[in-house]
């Protein structure tokens, strides 16, 4: 094996194409672009995504799922790329599923917060995904961890991610109180989400909603057409 | 962790511990540039019907400017059930959907049954994410199993992405611009096939790097329809005369032979046996 190989840097994972005939968008890597929400209420949490993932300038897909079930009541909401996201959501699917059988008991949220944390922590220099781990169990209730690039791992009641996330900081800060009910969050993620949407392009499509809690998981979609308008002028 | 029905790639398969060095290389080579992996251009589409799975392709290998194949086969066989377009590196798309029906082999060998697209997705999606991207393959799998019918697309880097509806390669924009006009859900498979047909075309005539023919699979719980063609190109052309000659058109002015001397040098025989 090449010696050079391991004192040059690991370059861009691009296979790289200037050809005529194939467009940019067919070499570059699968990225979702995103808006990704979870809140915290008494009795559960609220999570909310859009539904947009692009390849470069290309959406290749305006109708995903970005909320993905870790377990029956645990789920993560999927920022970065595509292919990294989906591949630890399974692995930590299948870390977390034996230890539950091993347990025979729920697996609490914390656990499945730091199992995506060693993940993504572990292999960071090779990974981009930002994840949110949102949940409902019997010792602390609804609970949200976050999970950015980098592999920090930190409880919020509140917490937005992906690249339209920086768009709603200000409308976060002065709408969120704590104390909000079930319907209010739902609002309140709705409203956020179809902001961000507004200003970034990278997010996009329908606004993806669940709300977990101890009954079960509700999940609703709210199309393009009947967003919340906001108008500037 | 490896899975009793699947084979584990032998060390001598791809190997892509130069790549690094390779990008690193880039600006020594003679024009500025490392010799690229041919790609080729390429229209494929899928839709999901009421009864299954129409997938579509165009017949059209290109080796830079000149058309390599005119009826290049760019629908793979899986299994009985699933069946998979591929766009990106003809050699990639090859070979791994090659693999994954072998694997999917043994698998329905060991077990009695048919295999089911997820599965396929499942196996594609850890080949390609295990190779970061390096294996340029960009595939949709369309098939019809018990739990339904079912396309999904699997990209280069690993990402899945489940829909009802999608084009890929070179001319996707243009044929996802006819399939996002007409696709409506438990669509009759007439409809179907017009749909996917017309697609493919609005490719091949959008795009230089597809042409020639259209290919189609229908995938029902009933069987597998292949038709190739299912249309030809309009532009085809039909030879005029043979370039054939018989034997006695060049004539033989004069005749020379010459016998060539060997040595034996070595004579073995091994008695066979045959008992």
């Amino acid at each position: 094996m090449a010696a050079a190989a391991t004192m040059m840097p690991y370059f861009g994972q691009k296979v790289s194409s200037n050809s005529d005939l194939a467009p940019d968008w067919t070499s570059q890597e699968v990225s979702t672009g995103t808006t990704i929400m979870a809140v915290e209420y008494d009795g559960g949490v609220v999570i909310g995504a859009d539904s947009r993932t692009t390849t470069g300038a290309y959406i290749a897909n305006r109708v995903t799922d970005k909320l993905t079930p870790i377990h029956d009541r645990i789920f993560c909401c999927r920022s970065g790329s595509a292919a990294d996201t989906q591949a630890i959501a399974d692995v930590v699917t299948y870390q977390l599923g034996f230890h539950s059988i091993e347990l025979d008991e729920p697996p609490l949220v914390e656990t499945a917060a730091n199992l995506f944390k060693a993940s993504c922590y572990r292999y960071r220099e090779e990974l981009s995904a930002g994840i949110l781990v949102a949940g409902w169990d019997r010792r602390k209730g609804g609970q949200v961890y976050c999970v950015p690039i980098g592999g920090m791992l930190v409880r919020q009641p509140v917490s937005v991610g992906g690249s339209g996330s920086t768009y709603i900081y200000g409308f976060m800060d002065s709408n969120y109180k704590p104390g909000l009910s079930k319907d209010q969050c739902l609002e309140l993620t709705a409203a956020a989400l179809s902001l961000a949407m507004e200003r970034d392009g990278s997010s996009g499509g329908v606004v993806r909603l669940a709300s977990i809690s101890e009954e079960g998981v509700e999940r609703r979609v709210i199309l393009g057409n009947q967003l919340p308008k906001y108008s500037t002028h | 962790m490896a899975l009793s029905n699947v084979l584990e790639t032998p060390a001598a398969g791809f190997n892509f511990d130069n790549a690094a060095r390779n990008a690193a290389l880039e600006g020594l080579f003679k024009g500025g540039q490392a010799p690229k992996p041919l790609k080729t251009g390429t229209t494929i589409a899928g839709v999901v019907f009421k009864d299954g799975v129409v997938l579509g392709a165009d017949t059209r290998a290109t080796s830079s400017e000149v058309v390599a194949d005119k009826m290049c086969a760019k629908i793979h066989y899986i299994s009985p059930n699933i069946y998979c377009c591929g766009a990106g590196t003809a050699a990639d798309t090859e070979k791994t959907t090659e693999l994954l029906s072998s694997n999917l082999t043994i698998f329905s060998l060991n077990s009695g049954r048919n295999p089911r697209v997820v599965m396929a997705v499942n196996i594609l999606q850890d080949m390609l994410y295990r190779y970061h991207g390096q294996i340029g393959a960009n595939l949709i799998l369309g098939g019809v199993d018990c739990t339904g019918n079912h396309l999904y697309t699997v990209g280069p880097y690993g990402s899945v992405n489940k829909v009802p509806y999608l084009a890929m390669g070179s001319g996707d924009l243009a044929a996802l611009g006819i399939l996002e006009d007409g696709f409506k859900p438990d669509l009759e498979l007439d409809k179907a096939k017009e749909l996917v047909c017309a697609a493919i075309h609005s490719g091949i005539m959008s795009d230089l790097g597809s042409g020639n023919n259209i290919d189609i699979c229908v995938i029902t719980r009933q069987g597998v329809d292949y038709i190739r063609p299912y249309q030809e190109s309009e532009y085809k052309d039909s030879r005029k005369i043979k370039y054939k000659y018989r034997p006695g058109t060049t004539p033989v002015l004069t005749e020379k032979v010459v016998p060539l001397k060997l040595e034996v040098v070595q004579e073995a025989v091994q008695q066979m046996d045959t008992a």
